[in-house]
């Protein structure tokens, strides 16, 4: 086994400690981000949701501007929005560049694409069963955590598994500003040193922790799924 | 027990105003079964949506046991929603919940132990004949059982009222009568008053004691249900009700048959409508015996409605014009309503005039 690595893969075989740093780092960024994304998105979901016109807390100018604010984000591109946003960056982490300052964009990067998701998802939950539970005398609070939450879950774990499919991809771009990570070894050692191994070890890995994702998902969606 | 007064709702979208329901005043008394027909887009789904507010009339009051519901604060209103139960075409089940966790879920905020909320479960279940069903989802149900679980859970916090919108609209005719016959021991059973909203004046004529009929936002008409029936004033509700009676059906079969093309000048093609008392009469016999006139008979349907029976019949009268007159004069003392039908080919309508 080790033969074969140091035969096919000999710069990789070299560098084993700072792939493991590099999966640590990747994965690092994915959990935090997928946390606070996850809470500000499903919060923003949410709001969006109920304050739309016809919504159980109709609020159309908020809503407008939420919705105009989603959009926004959601165009500026990636590797533009680590930059852009790095004043903000230092305000909060203290510094702009490090795996941990990679988290502020990422979670700005995120938030309006899974916001949007999570809109559609409880988009999806049953207007007469939220009249239903309305005539029921259900508070809209109730409404929300007893029949969009409830009702919507599936399509909220199946969101989530492609959010956060999403944010792997966007993790391999904090190397931009020193986050490390899969991506940033498989280009700034695999490519610009032309260790080709390197980007393929780098890569399976990226695509493992994909299909692993993709995997819990689809089963956690089937469970809830009734 | 339940008062509207005066109700009108608009909907505005862009440019156009939709006038839903215009100044209509209805009163439910307690136990009542009260249908509101009409068709799509009339407006009695709008309508049904202000009892519990959840459309909230641009102008007019309504009254549940008495409270002013459009005077409560959010939070009073949702108590008060909670004692008028309500059922939907699609029944709005959730999904994601087992039958007796959709059963169970008004009952949250009632202060009831995890016990006392499993005993009301199975006992609705049982009400509603569901019992072996607890622990299914709604997607393993048909629908007639789901529309069974959303009567049990309309049912959970013992309501006065139950409004049904189009509740049996999407079933078969077994199943609609299986939950209509369930509506009506309820009914029975609970005292519970019901509000009925539908297209279909069969259901009208199964369970419902008083009508409404609704066109364009309006109510054209409403009464107790035998009334209605018998001497209907408005068009529409005499296009209900022969589409419930089956009977322009039957005068268009009636009509093509080939032994109307031979009508003499002796004859006329009329339909008879009578209610209650002279049901048990035996007039057509009488119609021979005192006037020497000869009753053909057609076609007869008889309705029990609230007990009462309503009996129409499509007869061809033949006699000397003389004894016609007289024979009709005897019938109209009897309150038997007569309404002579053109007979002309292919033009088939009940004309609206009585001919005495």
């Amino acid at each position: 086994m080790n033969t074969f690595l140091e035969t096919y893969f000999p710069n990789a075989y070299d560098i084993q400690d700072e792939i493991i740093k590099s999966i640590w780092e990747t994965l690092y960024m994915v959990s935090v981000t997928a946390l606070l994304a996850g809470i500000f998105g499903i919060l923003l979901g949410i709001t969006l949701v109920v304050t739309e016109e016809g919504g159980i807390l109709e609020k159309p100018r908020l809503y407008h501007f939420l919705e105009r604010m989603v959009n926004i984000f959601r165009s500026v591109p990636f590797i533009i929005m680590l930059a852009l946003i790095a004043p903000i960056t230092r305000l909060i982490v203290g510094t702009s560049i490090g795996t941990t300052a990679a988290i502020v964009p990422l979670v700005v990067g995120t938030v309006p694409f899974y916001s949007r998701q999570i809109q559609n998802a409880l988009l999806e939950v049953d207007e007469g069963v939220v009249e239903a539970a309305a005539a029921m005398g259900s508070s809209p609070l109730e409404i929300i955590f007893r029949v969009y939450l409830k009702e919507g879950l599936p399509s909220i774990l199946r969101v989530s598994s492609v959010t956060i499919i999403n944010l792997i991809g966007l993790t391999t771009m904090a190397g931009a500003i020193g986050g490390g990570g899969l991506g940033n070894l498989a280009i700034a050692r695999g490519h610009n040193r032309n260790q080709m191994d390197v980007t393929l070890v780098a890569t399976g890995v990226i695509l493992v922790i994909v299909f692993v994702s993709q995997f819990v998902g689809n089963y956690l969606v089937k469970k809830t799924s009734h | 027990m339940i008062d509207l007064k005066n109700i009108e709702v608009t909907f505005r979208n862009d440019e156009n105003i939709v006038h839903a329901v215009k100044d209509v005043s209805l009163s439910v008394e307690k136990g009542d079964i009260y249908g509101i027909v009409g068709y799509s887009g009339a407006g009695k789904s709008t309508l049904v949506r202000t009892i519990n507010l959840l459309q909230r009339p641009n102008q007019g009051e309504v009254f549940v046991d008495g409270q002013n519901l459009s005077v409560l604060s959010p939070n009073e209103l949702r108590n008060e929603r909670k004692k008028i139960g309500m059922i939907f075409q699609h029944f709005n089940l959730m999904r994601q919940r087992t039958v007796a966790g959709n059963v169970a879920y008004p009952l949250r905020g009632a202060n009831l132990s995890k016990q006392e909320i499993d005993a009301k479960v199975d006992g609705l279940l049982r009400l509603v004949g569901l019992e072996d069903k607890k622990e299914a989802y709604p997607a393993q149900l048909s629908g007639g059982q789901k529309q069974r679980v959303a009567i049990a859970r309309a049912l959970a916090n013992d309501p006065e009222v139950l409004l049904c919108d189009e509740a049996t609209s999407s079933l078969d005719p077994k199943t609609t009568a299986s939950i209509l016959k369930l509506l009506k021991n309820l009914n029975k059973k609970l005292a519970l008053t019901i509000v009925i909203i539908t297209h279909e004046m069969e259901v009208v004529k199964e369970i419902c004691n008083k009508v409404a009929v609704m066109e364009d936002g309006k109510v054209l008409e409403q009464g107790d249900v035998v009334s209605i029936f018998s001497s209907p004033k408005e068009p529409l509700t005499q296009e209900f009700i022969n589409t419930a009676t089956h009977i322009d059906q039957a005068a268009e079969k009636v009509l093509n048959h080939p032994t109307l093309l031979n009508l003499t000048n002796d004859d006329v093609l009329v339909k008879i409508t009578y209610v209650g008392e002279s049901t048990s009469r035996p007039l057509i016999a009488s119609l021979y015996a005192r006037f020497g006139v000869t009753t053909n008979i057609l076609y007869g349907n008889v309705e029990i409605l609230q007990n009462t029976p309503i009996g129409n019949l499509i007869v061809v009268l033949s006699g000397k014009e003389e004894d016609r007159a007289n024979a009709l004069a005897y019938l109209k003392t009897n309150n038997v309503t007569v309404k002579r039908i053109n007979h002309q080919k292919n033009i088939i309508s009940i004309s609206q005039k009585e001919i005495i």
